[in-house]
């Protein structure tokens, strides 16, 4: 099944150019990317299940947490992307592993849930409850999402640590966008694609 | 028939023995006129001889992978959880080459061989050979067998250093290369062990320099001593203490000094099983290729650079309890080939087996293997 974030993502990418995925899951992405863009690359991902799947596809893996550091793998601008799909809010440290997104490549492509969603605000504005959502699905209590964050906080996060922010897409929790979405991004966007790159 | 030989099973199979008349030159400087090599296949070599494996052993593995001698073996092959219709390393599809490897004592060249320049048995004075001349006499066995290019190199433990040699050596006549539990240079450590084997044996008042079958006797002790030290090694603190505990054999202590608990018994058997079988010039010989093998040397200690013209896929795998060549000694091999921009994949499987996982049929295992060897040919 092809996602239509992916779609967005490959528009992004430069034909035969070297990708990075953090969390690649089953390389469904970087898989698509080899067929679409011919790019090469890697992927890392902590989950055996996962890496099975990735190895099954012909999708180079490497299973291992990026949490704990891409500097023993790889030099700077080792890659032309490095791209991170639905994993930032798991991180530990979520500005560091963007900065190191922009050591290991020469651009950065994240996406990520938004906590600024207006059933999000709702459910903790007026309910007083932590929101669950299609983008947002677990318990408080067993998300894997520790750092969420809505889009305004994640422009703000680049602007402190000089990122340029190249491109930006705003979609709904089925991947798709409309007018709404771009007038009031961060109330209505569920989902975020940004392209970014060292100022 | 056997009950043993299950429908996965390659069933019965029969070694060969191929002399090879060609003169290898060897790493320590000597030469080798000619050398036998004995190996076992299983499964067929389709026409462009496309699906050829080749199988490398570990330290004290053989030819002898997958299936039966004859109707009465009790136990297969080293690797028959690999090997087999279905399995991994798929008969069905495969054509799967495993060899005792040059310097054994399981019918290949070895000190047990004749020396035919003297008329006597090579014992101590055969050649120190490297895993480097290891591949190189594999090579030569693939063109005796009409194999140019192998689908798959594939070993675990020291048979993994021979995967990545054989990438190294050969880039043009390999596919794929698994390589499992193994290292690209020993450690301190990893010497160290080998070295107190090999002292084990050496000081056994019967190893005689090495001259033991003239006396008519083995360096056992020696050689059981550096068996079970070996055993230690490949297990981990927790299977042990799975395995043994502090359980008693005979449920009390005797406050002697014969065997009072479960594990020392384990060893005891371990060791004696093994100097019934294997030749301790050959343990000296091949704890050395081990010691020796570090294919960066040759480029200034950079692996990456070891790797730089390089060919083929590799599967690095590791297993978390394994302290002999544990996670960090793969991460070395993959952050190198990463670096070369090699085509790689990497997994660490949970096992609690230590080194000897790659021996066992931990299903996560075998399914990266078969995963992997999916998309060889």
């Amino acid at each position: 099944m092809e996602r239509k974030d992916f779609k967005f993502i490959s528009e992004w990418i430069e034909k035969d150019s070297t990708v990075l995925d953090l969390g690649c899951g089953d390389s469904t992405l970087l898989d698509f990317l080899r067929i679409n863009k011919n790019v090469s690359g890697y992927g890392f991902e902590k989950d055996i299940d996962k890496v099975q799947q990735s190895i099954n596809k012909n999708i180079s893996v490497i299973q291992a947490d990026f949490n704990s550091g891409l500097d023993q793998y790889f030099d700077q601008n080792f890659f032309d992307y490095a791209v991170m799909t639905q994993a930032l809010q798991e991180n530990k440290n979520p500005d560091k592993i963007i900065l190191e997104m922009l050591r290991v490549a020469k651009e950065g492509i994240v996406t990520f849930p938004n906590m600024g969603h207006w059933k999000n605000r709702l459910q903790l504005g007026l309910l007083g409850k932590m929101p669950i959502s299609n983008s947002l699905p677990n318990n408080w209590f067993d998300t894997p999402n520790i750092h969420l964050c809505t889009f305004k906080d994640f422009e703000r996060l680049c602007g402190d640590l000089s990122i340029t922010i190249l491109d930006k897409k705003v979609l709904n929790s089925s991947y798709n966008s409309n007018k709404l979405l771009s007038f009031l991004p961060n109330f209505f966007g569920e989902i975020a694609l940004y392209r970014f790159k060292k100022s | 028939m056997n009950d043993n030989i299950k429908p996965n099973s390659v069933g019965i199979v029969e070694p060969k023995i191929i002399e090879i008349k060609e003169t290898l030159k060897l790493d320590c400087g000597k030469t080798l006129e000619s050398f036998e090599l004995i190996y076992e296949t299983y499964g067929t070599l389709n026409s462009d001889k496309s699906n050829a494996i080749l199988i490398c052993h570990a330290l004290s593995g053989d030819h002898h992978a997958a299936g039966y001698h004859n109707e009465d073996d009790k136990k297969p092959g080293w690797w028959d959880s690999c090997i087999g219709p279905g399995k991994p390393f798929d008969t069905n599809k495969f054509f799967v080459v495993s060899l005792n490897n040059l310097g054994g004592c399981r019918g290949s060249s070895g000190p047990n061989s004749i020396n035919k320049k003297t008329g006597k048995e090579f014992g101590p004075d055969f050649p120190i050979v490297t895993v480097k001349d290891w591949v190189n006499s594999q090579k030569l066995l693939g063109d005796c067998l009409g194999i140019n290019c192998w689908a798959c190199v594939v070993g675990g433990s020291l048979g993994g250093m021979q995967a990545l040699q054989w990438a190294i050596s050969y880039p043009e006549n390999l596919k794929n290369s698994i390589v499992v539990a193994a290292a690209a240079k020993l450690s301190a450590q990893n010497i160290a062990f080998n070295e107190v084997a090999r002292q084990a044996i050496i000081t056994d008042p019967d190893f005689h320099d090495g001259r033991y079958n003239d006396y008519g006797v083995i360096p056992k002790r020696g050689l059981s001593i550096a068996r079970m030290l070996g055993h230690i090694t490949y297990l981990s603190d927790d299977s042990m203490r799975q395995k043994f505990g502090r359980d008693l054999r005979e449920g009390k202590l005797h406050f002697g000094y014969d065997v009072d608990f479960q594990v020392e018994s384990y060893l005891r058997y371990q060791a004696q099983a093994f100097v019934e079988r294997f030749d301790a010039n050959t343990y000296l010989l091949m704890t050395k290729a081990l010691d020796y093998f570090d294919p960066a040397e040759e480029f200034n200690g950079d692996l990456s650079l070891a790797f730089e013209k390089t060919n083929s896929r590799f599967l690095v795998v590791s297993f978390t309890s394994d302290w002999r060549f544990s996670s960090s000694k793969s991460h070395e091999i993959v952050k190198s080939l990463v670096k070369a921009r090699k085509n790689v994949s990497y997994a660490e499987i949970e096992a609690n087996q230590g080194h000897d996982a790659f021996l066992m049929p931990i299903p996560d295992y075998l399914k990266v293997l078969s995963n992997f060897i999916k998309n060889v040919i």
